[in-house]
């Protein structure tokens, strides 16, 4: 029982951010989750109360205030539409480290986080040896999405129509890269992300042909590990700093302007979270920390604002329409919204229509899609539904795990619409 | 009856997903948006159809348990915080537009149906439904009725209630009871719609509501007027009044919320000013232009500093940034915002702000003042920190006093936020025993057991 106080009293240091939540319930109106439920544990107003009650010790069972704590995509929505400006994120990640310490790692997790994802040697050499061998059991489930569906599988992944391990990772075509600046006299550090590397290489080719026709130089290093996020979402701090750790080594050797991500999960974490999670550092890491948080920009901002492409005069008119789906990361954490529009304008194939509710959240939310995948798949049906509404051919976004969201809700429900990256769309509107 | 055994018999009329249980579950249905101390209900009952509605009030009855209806938890005065122990019966399940008469200018809905959702349905068919409460993105129509939740509007389009045609309601033992009609004009018995509208739960448990429509205005135009006096904004309001031109919308911000808006903004606020009014006309767009030129000269020559009118929809939008505004900037200050609804009739405005001002340098708190200075509801907003016992106390007898002050000036104790628990105990500063009398008499002849939200309005602990 003892324990439980000590879980009370860790919850009480977030005691000062959750009390500025004066319990308006304003973020009922956007919240994905309670839309679909409607139960105020599942809004930000009543997760924030129960872990106040849970710090005060006015509820006693932890286990169910943290089965309500991960029913939550962390999109950010509410902190977005928060009259008061809670740092409702801040409070979210810090109390599932607090009571994952408390309540220890799933040994699945632990073995994936702790096994896997902090050795990325190992990790590339797994989903390697996965790519090869998936071949033969999957099933082409969309071929506009670039969907799979596998029955074999269905016990770890349901009825998901999934995007298949690619053939070949980006990180072979480009273990390591260190080009000059160019025209431009800018030069870029290259984050591609997991899923970028893994699933999407096309995407992150795309980025290295934009970069070069602009002439930007490119600075790649090995050893470049996962941003974390999966880890934090999860509560585990410990192989979040890890991989943090790992990342901030493979970086510092090089000389460049901006470090740029085409995944607006990678780009938010780096930029927003790594520095907020150090604890008892020396001051030199935390520097490093906050210099690379500070050069640090989705791909499609740092292409509009700093390299300067602009919007033609005209906006073209076609009858085959590309619309825009915001990944919450990038609209409601980092504000960047326009540029990405920007680009999707310049494609001289595809007209330009903004779909309803652009902004609102998938329903991948990480792992949230993996717990909760009844609430993911509902919430995801209505982003499907305004991409079709829109009579879109192509629905277009700048991170990789809504194109997997977007990619199974879509083909889930008929296929026929492409899921591509806005880089996709853009770098072959360059070629011409 | 056991609580297991009560679930079962819960779980008879809504299904078993309908009956929340767990600590976690029945810890989130304790509170609502007023500063008061949660109550933990012992089960929360949510339908799907409002005809359940009628048994689950029965078996409430039946069995004396205290029973809390509520939607979206929006309220400021602690309506929907349950009896402890007690059922709280949840509406958002209950959340169908039955009908939108585009004819006949009326529509019926389930008493779930969010406010800003409902609006936006009828303003897709050409008409308008004005009450605009500031939760409206989230606050339910039933909750708004048992409230009678007021807005930005109240002064040209009224509340809640001028818009309430019926109620269709579920009386304690379960039955149905039909009031008003779809009518225009309807004398038939009593108004029992009309004793619903603010009853905050405790005199029938709403089933359907007939409201009234209206077509929208064609026009219109905002304005903003900058004061270096609180008393010459007041005149200003009077004077606009007094020249018989009706504004949809007239605000007005003090002196510190201006401050807090800037600081918070940087919107460019002349944060030396004492007062700032917005001021919006509707209607044809021939009055709608005769009027603002006629609010600019009486601003004028009242003596604003300046008068600025939109002429673009960004204008517009700029011009109303600083009101919306008011309320995250002055949450923001502290970590507790404590939002009051004093209202007096608005001649009275200056008073009650010269008021407000010196209660808040008597207990050493700070306190913002907006609010709907057209109607005279004002929102003195005290920031603090509840947890600073020594403050939070001082706040305490700070609202005691405006209370006092506003009645002094003969104003009223609320608005449009209700009574609820948090100002049950000054209703008799407001009324007499008589009243209170007369109120608990009718309250027990309906519900004898006392189940019916226990412990608001007039029931003062």
């Amino acid at each position: 029982m003892s324990d439980v106080k000590k879980l009370a009293q860790q919850l009480m240091e977030l005691d000062d951010q959750m009390v500025a939540c004066m319990k308006c319930g304003m973020c009922q109106a956007v919240c994905p989750v309670f839309a679909e439920t409607m139960q105020e544990a599942d809004v930000t107003r009543g997760k924030i109360a129960l872990l106040e009650k849970l710090a005060h010790e006015l509820v006693k069972d932890p286990d169910q205030v943290n089965e309500k704590l991960n029913r939550c995509l962390l999109c950010g929505s509410c902190a977005a539409n928060c009259p008061s400006g809670v740092n409702i994120m801040d409070i979210f990640i810090k109390a599932r480290v607090i009571v994952t310490t408390y309540k220890g790692l799933s040994s699945a997790k632990k073995f994936i986080f702790k096994g896997l994802l902090t050795r990325p040697k190992l990790f590339n050499f797994l989903t390697d040896m996965s790519a090869k061998f998936q071949g033969p059991f999957e099933k082409v489930a969309d071929e506009a999405a670039g969907t799979a569906s596998c029955a074999l599988l269905n016990p770890l992944l349901g009825e998901r129509h999934f995007m298949p391990l690619a053939k070949r990772p980006f990180r072979k075509d480009y273990p390591s890269a260190d080009t000059p600046r160019g025209t431009s006299g800018l030069k870029v550090a290259f984050f591609p992300g997991c899923v970028v590397d893994k699933m999407y290489p096309h995407v992150g080719h795309a980025a290295m042909d934009v970069l070069k026709y602009h002439g930007v130089g490119v600075f790649l290093p090995k050893g470049q590990a996962c941003c974390g996020i999966p880890t934090l979402a999860s509560g585990d701090q410990e192989s979040f700093i890890t991989l943090m750790k790992q990342n901030i080594k493979a970086f510092e050797e090089g000389n460049f302007d901006y470090l740029v991500t085409p995944c607006a999960t990678c780009t938010s974490t780096i930029k927003e979270t790594w520095i907020k999670m150090i604890e008892d550092e020396n001051l030199v890491f935390i520097e490093k920390v906050k210099d690379l948080a500070d050069k640090t920009m989705d791909i499609t901002e740092f292409l509009v604002d700093v390299v300067g492409v602009t919007l033609p005069a005209e906006p073209k008119k076609s009858d085959r329409i590309v619309t825009y789906h915001d990944p919450c990361h990038l609209a409601k954490s980092l504000g960047v919204t326009e540029q990405p529009r920007a680009l999707l304008k310049k494609s001289d194939k595809y007209e330009f229509k903004e779909m309803n509710e652009a902004n609102r959240c998938c329903g991948c939310g990480g792992s949230f899609n993996l717990f909760h995948y009844d609430l993911s798949k509902s919430i995801g049906q209505r982003k499907a539904d305004n991409v079709r509404a829109v009579g879109a051919e192509v629905v277009a976004t700048s991170c990789p795990a809504c194109m997997m969201q977007l990619g199974d809700m879509l083909s889930q429900s008929g296929g026929g619409i492409e899921v591509r990256h806005v880089l996709e769309i853009y770098a072959d509107a360059i070629k011409k | 009856m056991s609580n297991a055994k009560l679930a079962k018999e819960f779980e008879k009329i809504v299904g078993a997903e309908g009956v929340l249980h767990t600590e976690a579950d029945l810890h989130s249905y304790s509170y609502d948006s007023a500063v008061l101390d949660p109550a933990v209900p012992s089960l929360v009952i949510k339908p799907t159809t409002t005809a359940q509605l009628g048994p689950i009030t029965k078996l409430c009855n039946e069995n004396g348990l205290p029973l809390t209806v509520r939607g979206a938890g929006t309220n400021l005065s602690g309506g929907t915080i349950p009896h402890p122990g007690g059922i709280v019966v949840l509406t958002n399940g209950l959340n169908k537009i039955l009908e939108i008469n585009e004819e006949d200018l009326y529509a019926v809905v389930e008493p779930g149906v969010v406010t800003a959702q409902f609006a936006a349905e009828v303003a897709k068919r050409g008409l308008f439904y004005p009450p605009d409460p500031g939760s409206q993105a989230v606050s339910t129509l039933g909750g708004n009725v048992a409230e009678n939740a007021g807005g930005l509007r109240g002064l040209k389009y009224g509340v809640t209630k001028d818009y309430v045609m019926g109620i269709d309601f579920f009386d304690v033992n379960g039955d149905l009871i039909k009031a008003g009609s779809r009518t225009v004009k309807c004398v038939t018995g009593y108004n029992l719609g009309g004793l619903m509208v603010a009853s905050e739960g405790t005199l029938g448990v709403f089933s359907n509501i007939i409201f009234k429509l209206v077509p929208p205005p064609k026009a219109s135009k905002a304005m903003m007027a900058v004061f270096d006096n609180i008393d010459k904004a007041s005149e200003t309001v009077s004077a606009i009044i007094a020249n018989h031109i009706v504004p949809c919308t007239l605000e007005l911000l003090d002196h510190v919320t201006i401050k807090y808006v800037e600081a918070f903004t940087k919107a460019g606020l002349p944060t030396e000013a004492q007062a700032i009014l917005l001021i919006e006309v509707d209607g044809h767009p021939a009055e709608v232009a005769d009027d603002a030129q006629k609010i600019v000269d009486i601003c004028n020559k009242i003596g604003a500093t300046s008068v600025r009118a939109a002429e673009t929809a960004a204008e517009r939008e700029s011009l109303w940034f600083a009101r919306r505004n008011a309320l995250p900037a002055l949450a923001r200050a502290r970590p507790t915002t404590v939002l009051e609804d004093a209202t007096v009739p608005r001649s009275q405005i200056p008073a009650m702000i010269r008021g407000v001002n010196k209660i808040a340098e008597k207990y050493n708190i700070s306190i913002g003042t907006f609010g709907h200075a057209g109607d005279g509801n004002l929102h003195p907003t005290i920031l603090c920190d509840k947890r600073d016992e020594a403050e939070f106390h001082r706040v305490e007898e700070a609202v005691n006093e405006i209370f006092d002050v506003a009645l002094s000036l003969k104003g009223t104790l609320s608005g449009e936020h209700g009574i609820g628990m948090a100002k049950s105990k000054w209703m008799i500063k407001e009324t007499n025993q008589a009243t209170l009398d007369y109120s608990l008499r009718m309250k027990k002849a309906i519900d004898p057991k006392g189940i019916l939200n226990p412990g608001k309005i007039i029931e003062a602990s």
